[in-house]
């Protein structure tokens, strides 16, 4: 296998004593696109939200097993959620942008960790900005609000966000799903492009999605890892039943 | 405008490996007439031998489509590319082995004279060997019209072919002893002439990739 980013060893998440993701083994690709797909409930966007610990925030969720980036196990207790969560880069759903402008949203990350100058930081904004393909669009107006991007310019945004911080692997959670189809086929060309340096780890319900852009693909059902294998097989010649009812839609 | 530039690349490698496989075709053929020509047993087991290289091309072509198929969720224009590109492949490695078959013919006249210098097979080998140039060129350029004149060279193909039956009917009616190497001969030009067909099919298939409808030019 490639060189690899992320490595989950015997993972389960279990939400009171009700197990959510059972027992996943999976290693991800250092750049690489990897896309988890499956049917609502299954436990994708749950094992996603446990690769940065997510998790922690619901009082009632218990995970087990271990989460290698490198030498460390995100799940050990001395590991510091903060420093963690800029090697681990996180996009949502829905467009976030902070109430600021779009300077300042950018910022905002590096800032917290420590940089201070500002032609350091205008320089973070730009590459930032520039690498979500959002630069020419936004580079008249870095002061004004966030929140007068449209919807597929505020997801970019979140995304430059998520860059601007250095990460190392970026999970994305149905990144396109509240977006019409442009601004949906410049995230996915976008993510293409973000693959050369980064580890890429998206949910989609869309399966069509999921094939346009990623390389791996593991199919889950009820918690579990049914098939996880190049792409291109599991959508011309997947091994297992129930992952080719899946994508052939015959799945429920 | 937004780019898929994946798609978009994956598209131009079948198109690349299509006129590989067209140039591939082309030597095979030329090869075979002119080891028919000198009977020369060596280049006819060399051209035998090569078939695999396209039976192989062709297997990567489809390879490739289908993978565009299963991920890529091709439509309109980028469907037919894709179509259109399982059909050429397979004219194209059904044309590679019409030139085998007519080196199969060189291996069974090993040792022999041959009835007659060889003179109308070339000439129609010549014009199939363009027709498959330019089947591949209006493909490339998506050239309708050269898909069509290219079509219309296939009478020339039809009139040559009928002519050398003639002339070897007329040879092993003359001679019986000839009869064994004539008829291998007339399946020689039948094999070229089925060639110019499937250049034909590649026209065809041109047309309807770039306007969506299925002309009939092999009449």
């Amino acid at each position: 296998m490639d060189e690899i980013g992320l490595s989950v060893k015997n993972l389960s998440v279990y939400y009171s004593d009700r197990p959510a993701v059972k027992n996943v083994s999976l290693d991800f690709a250092a750049k690489q696109v990897t896309a988890l797909i499956g049917p609502s409930g299954c436990g994708k966007s749950t094992f996603l939200r446990s690769l940065n610990r997510m998790n922690d925030l619901i009082p009632t969720s218990k995970v087990t097993g271990e989460i290698w980036i490198k030498e460390d196990d995100i799940n050990s207790p001395s590991t510091d959620v903060v420093s963690l969560r800029q090697k681990i880069g996180m996009v949502w759903q829905r467009p976030n942008p902070f109430h600021k402008s779009i300077y300042e949203n950018i910022a905002f990350g590096p800032r917290y960790h420590g940089v201070k100058n500002k032609k350091q930081l205008d320089q973070i904004v730009e590459e930032s900005l520039t690498r979500a393909a959002l630069w020419d669009e936004t580079k008249d107006r870095l002061h004004h609000s966030a929140l007068t991007l449209s919807g597929g310019q505020q997801q970019r945004l979140c995304i430059a966000r998520s860059i601007a911080v250095q990460p190392d692997i970026i999970l994305m959670d149905e990144p396109a799903s509240a977006l019409d189809p442009v601004s949906t086929a410049k995230i996915e060309e976008l993510i293409g492009e973000l693959k050369q340096d980064y580890c890429i780890i998206i949910v989609t319900h869309n399966m069509y999605q999921a094939a346009r852009v990623s390389q791996k693909t593991a199919f889950f059902l009820l918690g579990e890892l049914v098939e996880y294998d190049a792409t291109d097989k599991m959508f011309t010649n997947p091994q297992k039943a129930e992952t080719s009812d899946y994508i052939s839609g015959r799945f429920g | 405008m937004v780019k898929r530039l994946e798609f978009d690349q994956a598209l131009d490698e079948i198109a690349q490996r299509l006129t590989e496989m067209g140039d591939t075709v082309e030597k095979a053929l030329t090869g075979s007439i002119e080891a028919l020509k000198n009977v020369d047993v060596e280049e006819a087991k060399r051209i035998v031998a090569a078939d695999t290289e396209l039976n192989q091309m062709e297997e990567t072509i489809t390879e490739i489509g289908t993978r565009l198929i299963a991920t890529q969720q091709p439509v309109a224009k980028d469907l037919r590319r894709i179509l259109i590109a399982f059909k050429i492949s397979s004219d194209l490695e059904r044309m590679g082995d019409l030139s085998v078959d007519i080196a199969k013919v060189v291996l069974r006249l090993e040792g022999q004279a041959l009835i007659k210098p060889l003179l109308d097979l070339p000439r129609l080998a010549a014009l199939v060997s363009i027709m498959i140039r330019e089947s591949l060129q209006s493909y490339v350029d998506e050239n309708v019209d050269l898909a069509y004149k290219m079509a219309k060279d296939d009478d020339q193909v039809d009139a040559l072919y009928s002519q050398i039956l003639r002339d070897l009917v007329a040879i092993m009616s003359n001679d019986t002893k000839t009869i064994a190497q004539g008829m291998l001969l007339c399946f020689v030009g039948r094999y070229i002439e089925r060639i110019a067909d499937h250049a034909t099919n590649i026209g065809e298939s041109v047309v309807y990739l770039v306007t969506g409808k299925r002309p009939e030019l092999n009449q």
